[in-house]
């Protein structure tokens, strides 16, 4: 039995797991204390289930307890990453590097940093939504303090060869910055050989509450930034503000689960997308956005040629899933990470990602799959583009006025 | 984004869809928008020879107010004059279905596929300007 909306867009955020919300409960009404509370138990009490999630999320990612630095999100992460480590290191140099494909948390933390006089160097992606590695090689200057790469992708889900990347920064003594908030419980993330010198994290990609995030600072060789966010010195310093008890208890826990259960729920995911894959392969002129292999099981992204995005949104009302289509954003534009994999803005505004996860079933899956076929005949009989394809013309190769 | 009931029941029930053939000297057609700018609306209307539009078709490749204001348009034309049917303008058929301000482009490509349709008639029928005592065919050169 389905119950609707079935929820498809695991990539936008993911529901707290019952056993998270469980552990969270009794920080918020009964052990309320402020970890910063150092004269009584109810301090000591906080101070040692944030140890404890500390603890859990580094363990996931194979890092010291002692690395990771609490924020509200990875927004803010990319934020205190970026622009920390280019204001602590400005002395050495102001350029920094990353891609076009990025996170806007990212994009617009190197456009203010553009505004402060820093010079940023924002690399293409291959056709599959990959970086080539020399291309990243030759864009690193003697004067390049930090790069900035995504491991996954939030609309393809590609996965970044960070390792190769890591290893390039190290040898030219540029920081890498990786925004991870895709990642974890997708992909395995060691980062006592990964030569990442900062990383963001996000709870609630994770099955973790919302607005709770943190940033691996590296220890050695250590990492310096320059706090955005000043007060009480919590955080060595780093992040001021009372920690949220309840919301850390909340990321470590789902971190742990993460841990735990990654392997097993990935192979189940997987066979649900490539079962989902295989029976919209069965529609013509379907094609898929990003490298297919290099991508984490949960998602998949396809171009539905000749259907507009939101109206086919609107036809699959049962479904929530998102669209890279002009049509369902405020800008007008299709999707940036699309156009910069180099497709056709038609074939961007074409385009549904969906995303599986931890709660997503068969039955939920085949009914997905059987909508959508139904409904992308029904607007293709509507689309004059369709029918101009099923004549064996090209639209793109008529001459259209904009409008 | 929150529509109206008559958007959504144009774009769940869309009228008139479908194609005239091309053949029929009584039928014109316009093609208006880009696929690049994600909306495409075809709207073919059936003249009478009174130049009385009979009938009406329309495919569209684009969000659901396109769909809809085409669906509206094709219901619109029908039994009007060339002349009457270039009356129809954006401004009412955005009233009509209470499109969001960001969609009103969508209004704008129908009552342009309007005036294509109009002028595809006039100029594969020169003589047929009756109804347009001025004597001016707009867009027919």
């Amino acid at each position: 039995m389905n119950s609707f909306p079935i929820y498809l867009d695991y990539s936008a955020t993911t529901p707290v797991d019952p056993r998270v919300a469980d552990k969270m409960i009794p920080y918020l009404t009964h052990s309320y204390g402020n970890p910063a509370s150092r004269s009584h138990c109810f301090g000591w009490d906080a101070e040692q289930a944030v140890q404890l999630a500390r603890e859990q999320v580094a363990a996931l990612v194979n890092a010291d307890p002692k690395e990771i630095v609490w924020t509200s999100g990875a927004t803010e992460s990319n934020n205190l990453a970026i622009k920390g480590a280019a204001h602590f290191n400005q002395g050495k140099g102001r350029h920094l590097v990353t891609l076009k494909t990025e996170h806007k948390a990212v994009l617009d933390s190197m456009r203010e940093l553009e505004r402060q006089g820093f010079a940023v160097t924002y690399l293409d992606v291959e056709r599959n939504g990959l970086l080539d590695p020399d291309c990243f090689k030759e864009a690193l200057r003697p004067d390049t303090i930090l790069a900035s790469v995504m491991l996954v992708n939030n609309e393809t889900g590609v996965i970044q060869d960070i390792a190769a990347l890591g290893a390039l920064c190290r040898k030219r003594g540029v920081l890498l910055h990786v925004d991870a908030a895709q990642a974890t419980g997708k992909v395995d993330i060691d980062l006592a050989r990964l030569a990442v010198d900062l990383m963001s994290f996000s709870a609630h990609k994770t099955y973790g509450p919302k607005g709770i995030g943190a940033l691996y600072v590296r220890r050695k060789p250590r990492v310096r930034l320059q706090a955005q966010m000043h007060g009480g010195g919590h955080e060595r310093g780093l992040r001021s503000g009372t920690l949220a008890t309840h919301q850390i208890v909340g990321m470590g826990e789902a971190f742990a689960i993460a841990h735990a259960e990654m392997g097993a729920e990935n192979e189940r995911i997987r066979m649900l997308r490539d079962r989902l894959h295989a029976s919209l392969s069965e529609l013509e002129e379907v094609f898929v956005n990003g490298d297919l292999e290099r991508r984490v099981a949960h998602n998949l992204n396809l171009s539905f040629n000749h259907v507009e995005g939101e109206s086919l949104l609107m036809a699959i009302k049962e479904i929530a899933v998102s669209s890279g289509s002009a049509c369902t954003s405020a800008s007008l534009e299709p999707s940036y990470v699309l156009r910069a994999l180099g497709l056709s803005d038609e074939l961007a505004h074409s385009s549904i990602r969906f995303t599986l996860g931890r709660f997503t079933t068969l039955a939920q899956v085949d009914f997905a799959a059987a909508l959508i076929k139904q409904k992308i005949g029904k607007l293709r009989a509507l689309s004059p583009l369709w029918d101009m394809y099923k004549e064996g013309i090209d639209p793109g190769t008529l001459q259209w006025a904009a409008h | 984004m929150a529509y109206s009931e008559k958007l959504l029941d144009h774009y769940e029930n869309p009228r008139n869809v479908g194609t005239f053939d091309k053949g029929d000297a009584s039928v014109a057609t316009g093609m208006v928008g880009a696929p690049a700018c994600g909306d495409v609306m075809k709207l073919q209307i059936k003249v009478g020879k009174d130049g009385v539009i009979e009938d009406a078709r329309f495919k569209t490749y684009g969000c659901g107010s396109a769909i809809a204001s085409s669906s509206l348009a094709t219901e619109w034309v029908k039994g009007r004059t060339l002349e009457q049917a270039l009356e129809i303008d954006n401004a009412a058929i955005a009233l009509e279905l209470a499109l969001p301000p960001v969609k009103i482009h969508c209004s704008i490509l129908a009552e342009d596929a309007i005036k294509a349709a109009v002028a595809d008639y006039r100029r594969k029928h020169p003589g047929s300007a009756q109804d347009n005592p001025a004597g001016e065919l707009p867009g027919a050169n």
